[in-house]
């Protein structure tokens, strides 16, 4: 009697769900991962909202992990075949994660490149490999010097330095030394913050020489002008004495940043995306310029980068159609302008970059006005590449090294991981 | 079914699931590793393509990966005597006094419960060449300061004597135990046929404690949470945009293979050096352990 009962039971319910399955509509869910940054989470979740309002067949999870944590769970996850559909990754990161199958191309149909090359800044070639674009960026970011106006006019200065001679001139007169102590440094020197950059595509094409050849196959630095180039950055610390690496706790994330927003450091280079963290820690007048040149008239040049959207192996089907819709939105123009209210980066597409009011904003116009000119390095190993130009760069400073040899020796190793890297293609 | 028998069943049913756990999370990811240390890493398991002792010829020419090598052996010579000899020191001194004990016991392990990561900000600040208090302090006695973890000569010998100061609570507590436990009428007996505290040291102290050496040594150089051949956190976090740094001066084998593992996404290269750190642990753990056990009970 009872197991009668309990059939008819499940068989009602079985039958409850087939009619739901049939007569519903099943949205779509899809995930997207990124790592925490207050900004960035809060702004992806105003375009989820404002993606799912208009696309109501549409699911989207935002799952976000600590930055030291991301890569660990990417890692770990797309091989099981959980995790994210899209996720975000650093630009320099994605020959990697391409060469372990951690990602798809972006199918053509919804991305068709010459779409891409037409609308977006020219730089995020950088994110083409094998012909195919392998995600896009809401925003990208470029180098500029942020300076303590109070320091300045405490000091008499007028403005922010326009060629490296004055950036010397003014970082001597607010360093402070005492007792053989560095009090406060005119100028935030962190090889391992942005300075690598600096040294990598802005000094040494400033001092006339060129980094990489034209595909980023060949390391070039290892020339007279590299040499000049980064004997000049070390001298600001051997010789001229206006900063140090490390200065003031190389334990700390953003030490040089952290360094400037505590009055320690008169002067820093950074990117956009560090306008946020300073907004909110300094506690003094501060303004952005271009980074300074060698003369008056010299070449700028700047360093660009950016984090991209990829579709992981997980979207397939429906999935992979609402994730290239989401990506779409969130690479819109729409996107890109809240991107650019809320986080504070630069827009990606061109037809938001020649924007009179933006190019001449106080803030974000030097960042702006240095897309043209910039350079994003094409990466094959981010992590190696970076710590190749850190190392040659301390080799000179805390080494004694000189610098054509320590530049040599970089060469050397970093043309290594360049040929493994192409030569197993 | 007997009592006995039933309350055995049970027993062995409870003893089955942590041993599950500990196979499937523990055993099975071992062995997963030691094969992948023979292939080239896909996210999709179809795509990995078995590559014999490639990733193993390759390590042996990547000059980061020596590096890293010889750093170990620094920190092995430094760290290790360093924290089991300072133990077993705090560890006699503790037991020679009686007013304030617990608080000094407490003092000296309360680095080791601390979070890693919280030590190495602290020390990280402590020690900044210029605005650090350490700094401050030799300005003081009037010695020259000094670059520490700027500089590629002092960084590793400040890095384990950061790990020494972490862990040496730990060694002390073990020591303590096995002191507590040695009968004081041995010490008595010794005294009475004219031993000095160097003898009684040497003759009765040294070999009672002898398995708390062997374990204090062997923790100290290849366990997860203290041994030195794992030592990770401190290294990372202690110059945290350039860990491992100035120059590689400090990189560890583990830090090395986290890099190789997440940064560049090669799991088949990181598992190989698991697999040779794997081994080194084990053999090192044996040679230590046939030495010590051997000469001091001897």
């Amino acid at each position: 009697m009872r197991s009668t009962l309990g059939r008819k039971v499940v068989g009602v319910l079985l039958g409850m769900v087939v009619a739901v399955g049939v007569f519903a509509v099943e949205p779509v869910t899809i995930v997207y991962w990124q790592y925490e940054f207050a900004t960035k989470v809060a702004a992806i979740n105003e375009l989820i909202r404002m993606f799912e309002a208009e696309n109501p067949g549409i699911r989207v999870i935002h799952e976000t992990f600590p930055y030291a944590a991301f890569a660990e769970k990417v890692a770990a996850a797309v091989p099981a075949g959980v995790g994210p559909h899209i996720v975000n990754l650093y630009y320099g990161w994605l020959p990697a994660w391409q060469r372990a199958g951690y990602l798809q191309p972006l199918p053509e149909e919804w991305f068709p490149t010459e779409e891409i090359e037409a609308e977006f800044a020219p730089l995020i070639a950088a994110a083409k490999m094998d012909g195919r674009y392998w995600g896009l960026p809401t925003a990208v970011r470029t180098l500029a010097l942020f300076y303590n106006i109070d320091l300045f006019e405490q000091y008499g200065i007028q403005g922010p330095p326009e060629t490296w001679e004055e950036f010397l001139e003014v970082a001597r007169k607010l360093t402070v030394w005492r007792d053989g102590m560095l009090v406060r440094a005119g100028f935030g020197m962190a090889p391992d913050g942005q300075d690598h950059h600096l040294v990598r595509e802005v000094l040494i094409r400033q001092f006339g020489g060129v980094p990489y050849s034209k595909d980023y196959r060949y390391v070039l630095y290892a020339s007279p002008e590299g040499t000049r180039a980064l004997q000049f950055y070390a001298d600001m610390a051997l010789v001229h004495r206006i900063g140090e690496p490390d200065f003031p706790f190389p334990g700390v994330a953003g030490y040089y940043r952290e360094g400037f927003n505590a009055g320690l450091i008169a002067m820093i280079i950074d990117g956009s995306f560090a306008l946020g963290t300073i907004q909110r820690g300094a506690r003094f007048r501060w303004g952005v310029a271009e980074l300074p040149r060698l003369t008056p008239e010299g070449e700028r040049h700047n360093f660009a980068s950016f984090w991209m959207h990829a579709l992981t192996p997980r979207a397939k089907g429906a999935e992979l159609e609402a994730a290239a819709k989401f990506l779409q939105f969130i690479t819109s123009e729409r996107a890109m302008e809240l991107w650019l209210r809320e986080v504070g980066e630069l827009p990606a597409r061109l037809s938001l970059l020649d924007r009179p009011e933006l190019l001449a904003d106080p803030i974000y116009g030097p960042f702006m006005r240095a897309l043209p000119y910039s350079h994003a390095t094409f990466f094959v190993d981010e992590a190696r590449q970076r710590q190749i130009m850190i190392d040659a760069i301390l080799r000179v400073i805390r080494g004694g090294v000189p610098a054509a040899e320590a530049l040599a020796i970089a060469a050397a190793e970093e043309q290594a991981v360049l040929d493994a890297f192409w030569g197993g293609r | 079914m007997s009592l006995a028998r039933r309350r055995a069943l049970w027993a062995y049913t409870f003893i089955l699931v942590p041993l599950a756990i500990f196979f499937f999370f523990r055993i099975v990811p071992m062995f997963q590793a030691f094969y992948l240390a023979f292939t080239r890493w896909h996210a999709d398991p179809a795509q990995r393509a078995f590559v014999g002792f490639a990733n193993f010829q390759r390590l042996l020419t990547d000059t980061r990966f020596l590096q890293a090598v010889r750093n170990m052996g620094f920190y092995l010579l430094i760290a290790v005597p360093g924290q089991v000899i300072l133990g077993l020191g705090l560890a006699l001194l503790l037991q020679a006094i009686r007013r304030g004990r617990g608080f000094f016991r407490a003092v000296y392990f309360l680095p080791y419960i601390t979070p890693a990561v919280a030590i190495s900000w602290a020390w990280s600040f402590m020690l900044s060449p210029h605005l650090g208090v350490i700094n401050a302090i030799f300005r003081r006695l009037g010695l020259p300061p000094q670059p520490f973890l700027t500089s590629p000569s002092q960084a590793l010998p400040t890095v384990a004597t950061i790990v020494i100061w972490q862990f040496v609570g730990f060694h002390m507590v073990l020591f303590l135990v096995a002191l507590a436990n040695i009968p004081r009428e041995l010490y008595e007996a010794a005294r009475i046929d004219g031993a000095g505290s160097f003898g009684m040291f040497r003759y009765v102290t040294l070999p009672l404690i002898n398995p708390t050496l062997v374990l204090s040594l062997v923790l100290a150089t290849g366990s997860p949470t203290i041994g030195i051949l794992q030592l990770f956190t401190q290294v990372l976090n202690l110059r945290f945009y350039d860990p491992g740094g100035p120059i590689g001066s400090t990189a560890t084998v583990v830090l090395y293979m986290y890099q190789a593992g997440f940064k560049q996404f090669d799991l088949g290269y990181a598992a190989a050096v698991a697999v040779l750190l794997f081994l080194a642990i084990v053999a090192i753990t044996f040679v230590q352990y046939r030495l010590t056990a051997r000469r001091i009970e001897g």
